[in-house]
């Protein structure tokens, strides 16, 4: 019996061991997530644009292909990401859309003053009720939309400079051009 | 050529590491007084090798090599030398190279200083050390060469990360290597001392030095990196509870219980197997830190080179070091005597306290940490658990902690007495009573249990004080007899006193942040900010250039009732070559409040954002640590531990009950 105490710390990292072999199991990408939303209209909104925003309205978006950004300033991924988010914004003029993710407006206003803002409009989202609907887990979440409102694909966690170039930049470009 | 010459050198470590491993191994079990000397040149030997790679990575990057691929991804010409030095640890490759270089240099340290060592002992640690050598010399060959090259050459390489381009940074990972990799020294004891399956007070007294500089290396290290979170993320922050930190503060929660335990064995010789699980543990957090950080199986802002492979080879290692010694544990530990009894409230019943209470609140960071993997492992949900968790769980539990290290140095050992401890500490209660009071004045309607955490740490300062006063016997004998005996106090007695002192005005810090006030405007020049009494004007805005940066630097005149206080410059540095901006925060302390500026973006109109935080009591968090680490070092300089003391100690094997101190 005594011994057996003394073997529990092995059988406790052997459990902990197993996770972690699951969790590098090959074709396992924690930021691939499947959504039940890929290839279905994107769920209706219009929220209240944050500051002078004008207010972020579905139908209002739809005739081109554009990006949801989901965010919050009590995020530190997202302050990862936002850099590159800048960029893209400057360089390749994409169409971005910030929706702040449960974040009081003040917060989110004082996120964009102090670390620019990329968007060209951001709605409000405090009680995260869009967030639901699209199946948000957290933020930042990336969201790319066709010209007639269907969420063709989605990025979870901080996008990089490597999915951008390979990823999201070619697909824009194909359903801009489609 | 020379890089040539550091990737032969470590590719020489790897065989000298596994003959270090192997050789006083067998040695030890024969007897063989040849053989388990090898250890001790072959330790020597690897140190020599991992150095000279080092240097000669480091000779890359200032000559700024381009035709080694780990200099192109990470320098450039234009950065100034001092990150170029730095950058050798700012990447993945350049980073495991020195944690192989501190493993080599403990060793070489344990070779060093271990005369007094029983041969058999001495070649059992270093053959172990040598094995972990071998499995990351392995790592680093194999997976994350920072020796490759690359044709032809670019004209210039990528450039360092600008956030990592600053002095806190250059220093916060040799100091965490080191503290994670001093516990390699304890672990190696340990398992040790399972193979020939004997510990003792005198294997306690070996071991305690190696741990406490780990842990003081580890303090100063995490306090480091989260005093330059505070300062250069600009968001006043100083710990985000991210995966990285808690891999970084896990092992110093489970070093602390260790160096606790450990005093057990030594005084009481009782408690063994528990500190040599602890030992186990400790140095299997650093690792598994170590795995979550590279593997990249948990997001993280600190993750900056991630790779399934590499992931795979460190779960092995992991596997091998922690399963290996675990078995080892599980096989020979039942065997290790239990010593001396005690009595629940004694001082050995508050040092198993501290145990329990540590142990418990590094699994709660632990389960934090790694909830996220449990759960994707069985298909649930992605999400991380952020401050809330951490704030309910881990706090509550740190608590009772802090109140039992007041109580726990009065007792005495075997039995105390709990009921006159807490009346020889009357004097706190009424400190604590006082603080609270004038805290829930001063702060009237503001956060209570920030209040009720200032008390704490006033009950924790009064508590170490009085036990500081008993200890000398102030105001019982004249003065000069307790001068007298305050001179003669052993320099651990003073550590322990410092350590806890330090944690009291650490705890502060922690408390008072709920106090922060912060302002956000956005100001045209001449305009005006006021935060707790002070008035900030910004008074203009000018173009610097920097080495590899342009600084818009902001000049913003403090005032507090008309009279001028300081002009404080923040500045915002763009980086072109990795279009990046990165803000410089101006901060004004005077030790009990920090006033802490950023600059934020500009509008075409010529409008600032300006942000103001007032932070009181914030620098005492780190002065607290520092303290703390003092402590150690204080503790480390006991005569006890000196290499005569320690060898008079060896002639007579089982070692003299030491009186406890201060009796």
């Amino acid at each position: 019996m005594k011994r057996l105490l003394y073997l529990l710390p092995l059988l406790l990292f052997m459990v902990l061991a197993g996770y972690f072999v699951i969790s590098l199991r090959p074709n396992h990408d924690i930021h691939e997530l499947p959504s039940a939303m890929i290839e279905k209209p994107a769920p209706a909104f219009d929220l209240a644009g944050l500051g002078d925003s004008k207010p972020l309205d579905l139908d209002a978006l739809k005739g081109h292909p554009f990006i949801i950004n989901f965010f919050a300033s009590w995020c530190v991924p997202c302050r990862v990401e936002h850099p590159l988010l800048m960029r893209l914004a400057g360089q390749n003029h994409l169409p971005l859309y910030g929706i702040a993710y449960k974040d009081k407006p003040a917060d989110s206003t004082r996120l964009l003053a102090t670390f620019g803002d990329p968007y060209r409009s951001v709605g409000i989202d405090q009680d995260g009720r869009v967030g639901l609907n699209f199946g948000v887990y957290g933020v930042p979440e990336t969201y790319v939309i066709d010209s007639t409102g269907v969420i063709r694909r989605r990025f979870v966690g901080p996008l990089t400079a490597e999915t951008v170039e390979k990823d999201l930049l070619p697909l824009l470009k194909q359903l801009g051009q489609s | 050529m020379i890089t040539e010459l550091g990737h032969f050198a470590l590719i020489l470590a790897l065989f000298v590491a596994i003959i270090q491993s192997t050789i006083p191994l067998i040695g030890a079990s024969r007897r063989h007084v040849g053989w388990m000397a090898v250890g001790r040149s072959c330790a020597l030997t690897g140190f020599a090798l991992t150095a000279l790679a080092m240097l000669s990575l480091m000779h890359a990057y200032v000559v700024s090599d381009f035709s080694v691929i780990n200099v192109v991804q990470n320098s450039h010409t234009d950065k100034p030398l001092l990150y170029k030095i730095t950058g050798v640890w700012g990447n993945h490759e350049g980073s495991m190279l020195l944690w192989v270089f501190m493993l080599s240099l403990c060793a070489a340290a344990v070779a060093l200083f271990s005369d007094n060592l029983p041969p058999a002992l001495r070649a059992r640690v270093l053959a172990v050390q040598g094995m972990i050598g071998v499995g990351f010399l392995l790592f680093i060959l194999l997976t994350s060469n920072p020796f490759l090259r690359t044709f032809p050459p670019p004209a210039n390489g990528n450039g360092l990360n600008p956030v990592l381009q600053d002095p806190g940074l250059a220093f916060h990972p040799p100091f965490l290597y080191l503290g994670y990799v001093g516990f390699s020294v304890a672990f190696a004891f340990a398992v040790a001392a399972l193979i020939e399956g004997r510990v003792d007070a005198a294997w306690a007294r070996w071991v305690r030095p190696w741990t406490l500089a780990s842990w003081c290396a580890l303090t100063i290290g995490i306090a480091m990196g989260s005093w330059w979170a505070y300062y250069t993320l600009g968001w006043g922050g100083w710990w985000f509870w991210d995966p990285v930190e808690n891999a970084s503060f896990m092992p110093w929660l489970v070093g602390t219980a260790l160096i606790h335990s450990s005093i057990v064995v030594e005084k009481r010789d009782t408690l063994k197997s528990w500190t040599i699980l602890l030992a186990i543990i400790t140095f299997s957090l650093s690792l598994v830190g170590t795995f979550l950080v590279r593997s990249g199986v948990l997001t993280s802002v600190h993750a900056f080179a991630t790779d399934p492979e590499r992931g795979t080879f460190i779960l092995l290692l992991l596997i091998a070091a922690i399963g290996g010694s675990l078995a080892l544990y599980a096989i020979r530990a039942p065997a290790l005597k239990g010593g001396g009894l005690f009595a629940p409230i004694s001082r050995e019943g508050s040092l198993v306290l501290n145990n329990v209470l540590l142990s418990c609140g590094c699994a709660t960071v632990f389960l934090g940490t790694l909830y996220p993997l449990f759960l994707d492992a069985v298909g649930g949900p992605k999400l991380s658990v952020g401050f809330p968790f951490f704030n309910r769980t881990f706090a509550p539990m740190m608590v009772p902690m802090v109140i039992a290290v007041g109580i726990g140095p009065m007792l005495a050992w075997k039995r105390g007495d709990i009921l006159g401890a807490m009346q020889r500490l009357w004097v706190a209660y009424i400190v604590t009573g006082l603080v609270l009071l004038g805290a829930f004045y001063v702060t009237y309607g503001g956060p209570v249990l920030a209040t009720l955490g200032l008390g704490l740490a006033a009950w924790l300062t009064a508590a170490v004080a009085t036990e500081f006063a008993e200890r000398i016997r102030l105001f019982r004998v004249p003065a000069g007899e307790s001068i007298r005996r305050a001179i003669h106090l052993p320099r651990s007695a003073y550590g322990m006193t410092l350590a806890h002192f330090g944690l009291a005005v650490s705890v502060a810090g922690f408390a008072a942040s709920a106090y922060d006030k912060e302002a956000i405007e956005v100001l045209k020049p001449g305009g005006t900010i006021a935060i707790a009494g002070y008035e900030l004007t910004l008074e203009s805005v000018s173009r610097i250039p920097g080495p590899n940066y342009v600084a818009d630097d902001a000049a913003i005149r403090v005032a507090s009732g008309g009279q001028l206080i300081k002009v404080m410059h923040p500045e915002r540095r763009f980086f072109p070559l990795q279009q990046q901006t990165t803000s410089e925060t101006s901060i004004r302390t005077n030790f009990l409040t920090d006033l802490y500026v950023a600059l934020g973006e500009s509008d075409t109109a010529g409008n600032w954002t300006v942000r103001v935080y007032w932070k009181p009591l914030v620098p005492w968090i780190w002065i607290g640590c520092v303290i703390m680490a003092f402590g150690g070092a204080v503790s480390l300089s006991d005569r006890r531990w000196r290499v005569g003391a320690a060898a008079r100690s060896v002639r007579r094997p089982i070692a003299e009950p030491v009186p406890a101190a201060g009796e």
